[in-house]
């Protein structure tokens, strides 16, 4: 459990892909851009499902970031 | 209300489970617990799933699930702002703690403000950080025990009076005796109990109850329209999406600085394991969201108008809602199991801060400024009876302080908190800042910031006014913003004059 045996080897980073790392922020602050009950899915108002969509969208952002600088 | 016998007996096997994990997880790969980072930091060994678990079960506490569905409850839409900040909280986890894992697993470093002192060379900045943890952590840790308080008055035991609070004392019996003689290791152990369990209501909770009402169009068609979205601002200003948005970016930047988010951290194996867990740990954020729905669902079933619960939203408000849910639509065997998710969720967060305030107060104040020249051995045995001091303190602030005291002290814990971002978080990328300016800057966020929110008559928000717009802001991120303004002037200043910079025993290779 205590992780794979690259886990001491430094991280490279590479800053182009942690540019998309600004992408949940961009999309979290503007605020405009999703108070909105339109369009709906199931009967969930856009500003909720969009909200708990960027949950995921981020989590896989952060995920490919990792990958990319393995 | 009635007691109900059945909640309440599987609610007490399942925290007696716990209390035989806790105990047991001394024994759990065995350390020496006369070194404070066995006892608490869990030896820095856990690896990808214990952290997450861990992590998680730290994070998101008790109070957050009976929180943040009430404010949805009371407050409607803004309430939804938990969600914004988990999202935003990740990639910050991602790009700046893996730096401070590596820099404190070189240096040994157990508090961030450990990582302060090596890094500026200024133990009275240092012990401003190690402060303003102190001070945050302890209202949350009472806060913790409103969660159990509720379920425990929601099956029927009357919480008032001595014999009341009984169930709240032995539970925090449990939860001292565990913490003292298993550290870390304890609550890591639970967290996973805990986790299961919590996953296994929510899930519950969001298929039955809108299967229930005909799907989740019927629990939004039922909200009225004030609370469903956020007002559309008025001419002239940013109105509510700013204060949504600035709730959300400041309390996201506050989050890990917290003693017992840094306490998770530092616990893993590496930073490796820290980033991992930045892609893995939304999975408990999605299970926030989906919960703050609840609180609509709330409103949706009615619970607030059904005379059984009329008592309990009285004493609890509504805190009250989420729990008045479970009774209504679930058999009591299952409300047992919800309580008691909530009440192990409690149990973990309030272990975690307590070992995180002690490890703070041990390094940072006992070593640093009482008893320098400390053996291993003192050092950890100080921090298992400071874990002691605190849980007690937090017992004694429920039962003697009003509870809006400990909401108004954990608003402004998060303002006084991210005080602390220049010198822990931009400190891990430059040793461009001063120390003293650091100190002073810190002096002027935190004395901003209180003063605002309490003249605010505690709001977390105030207008700021700049060209002729009002941009309403979370007060946590205007103070942050004159904090930074003020370290900035004066490092200028300072480094010209009087440059505390070779005061650094970090090197450039220990950031990786």
């Amino acid at each position: 459990m205590s992780g794979n045996s690259d886990d001491h080897k430094p991280v490279r980073p590479v800053p182009v892909a942690r540019l998309l790392l600004l992408l949940p922020f961009v999309a979290m602050l503007w605020v405009s851009s999703y108070d909105r009950v339109d369009p709906m899915i199931a009967g969930v108002p856009f500003f909720y499902w969009y909200q708990l969509l960027w949950i995921l969208v981020s989590a896989v952002i952060i995920a490919v970031v990792y990958k990319l600088e393995r | 209300m009635a007691l109900d016998t059945t909640a309440l007996t599987v609610f007490i096997l399942l925290f007696a489970f716990v209390t035989v994990l806790g105990f047991g997880a001394s024994r759990w790969r065995r350390g020496d617990l006369a070194q404070l980072q066995e006892w608490g930091l869990g030896g820095r060994r856990f690896g990808t799933i214990v952290t997450w678990f861990l992590i998680g079960g730290d994070l998101y506490t008790a109070y957050t699930f009976i929180a943040v569905p009430a404010l949805m409850f009371g407050a409607g839409a803004l309430g939804f702002f938990a969600v914004p900040y988990t999202i935003m909280v990740y990639p910050l986890l991602y790009i700046v703690f893996p730096r401070l894992w590596s820099v404190a697993h070189k240096h040994g470093y157990v508090t961030s403000a450990d990582f302060v002192r090596g890094r500026f060379g200024n133990r009275w900045l240092a012990l401003a950080v190690a402060l303003t943890g102190i001070l945050a952590t302890m209202p949350y840790i009472a806060l913790q025990l409103v969660g159990i308080q509720v379920v425990i008055g929601a099956m029927g035991i009357d919480t008032a009076g001595f014999i009341g609070d009984l169930p709240l004392i032995i539970a925090f019996i449990i939860l001292a005796a565990f913490t003292y003689s298993a550290g870390l290791r304890a609550p890591a152990m639970i967290a996973v109990v805990k986790d299961v369990l919590i996953y296994i209501t929510v899930v519950a909770a969001i298929i039955a109850v809108p299967m229930h009402l005909g799907g989740y169009g019927q629990v939004f068609s039922a909200i009225p329209a004030a609370k469903l979205l956020l007002a559309p601002p008025p001419a002239g200003s940013y109105g509510s999406f700013s204060a949504y948005a600035t709730l959300a970016l400041g309390s996201a930047c506050a989050l890990f600085l917290y003693p017992h988010s840094i306490t998770g951290i530092l616990s893993s194996s590496s930073g490796r394991v820290v980033r991992r867990n930045a892609a893995m740990l939304p999975a408990y954020s999605l299970m926030l969201g989906l919960l703050a729905l609840v609180g609509f669902m709330a409103i949706a079933i009615g619970v607030q108008g059904m005379p059984e619960f009329a008592a309990g939203f009285k004493r609890y408000s509504n805190n009250f809602s989420v729990p008045a849910l479970f009774m209504a639509m679930f058999p009591s065997w299952f409300v047992g199991v919800a309580f008691a998710a909530i009440a192990i969720g409690a149990l973990v967060p309030a272990a975690i801060m307590s070992i995180a305030t002690a490890n703070t107060y041990t390094r940072n104040i006992y070593k640093e400024f009482i008893n320098p020249a400390c053996t291993n051995a003192q050092e950890s045995q100080m921090a298992k009876y400071v874990s002691l001091v605190i849980k007690a303190g937090a017992l004694a602030f429920i039962f003697f302080v009003p509870l809006q005291y400990a909401l108004w002290l954990q608003l402004l814990g998060g303002i006084w908190m991210i005080q602390t971002l220049p010198s822990v978080m931009i400190g891990l990328y430059t040793r461009w800042f001063n120390g003293w300016a650091l100190l002073l800057g810190w002096i002027a966020g935190f004395g901003l910031g209180t003063g605002l929110v309490v003249s605010h008559n505690f709001a977390p928000i105030y207008a700021v006014s700049l060209f002729g717009t009002t941009f309403p802001c979370y007060i946590a991120l205007a103070a942050l913003a004159v904090n930074l303004g003020v370290t900035v002037v004066l490092s200028l200043l300072l480094n010209l004059v009087a440059s505390d910079r070779h005061n650094d025993v970090t090197v450039a290779s220990d950031y990786v």
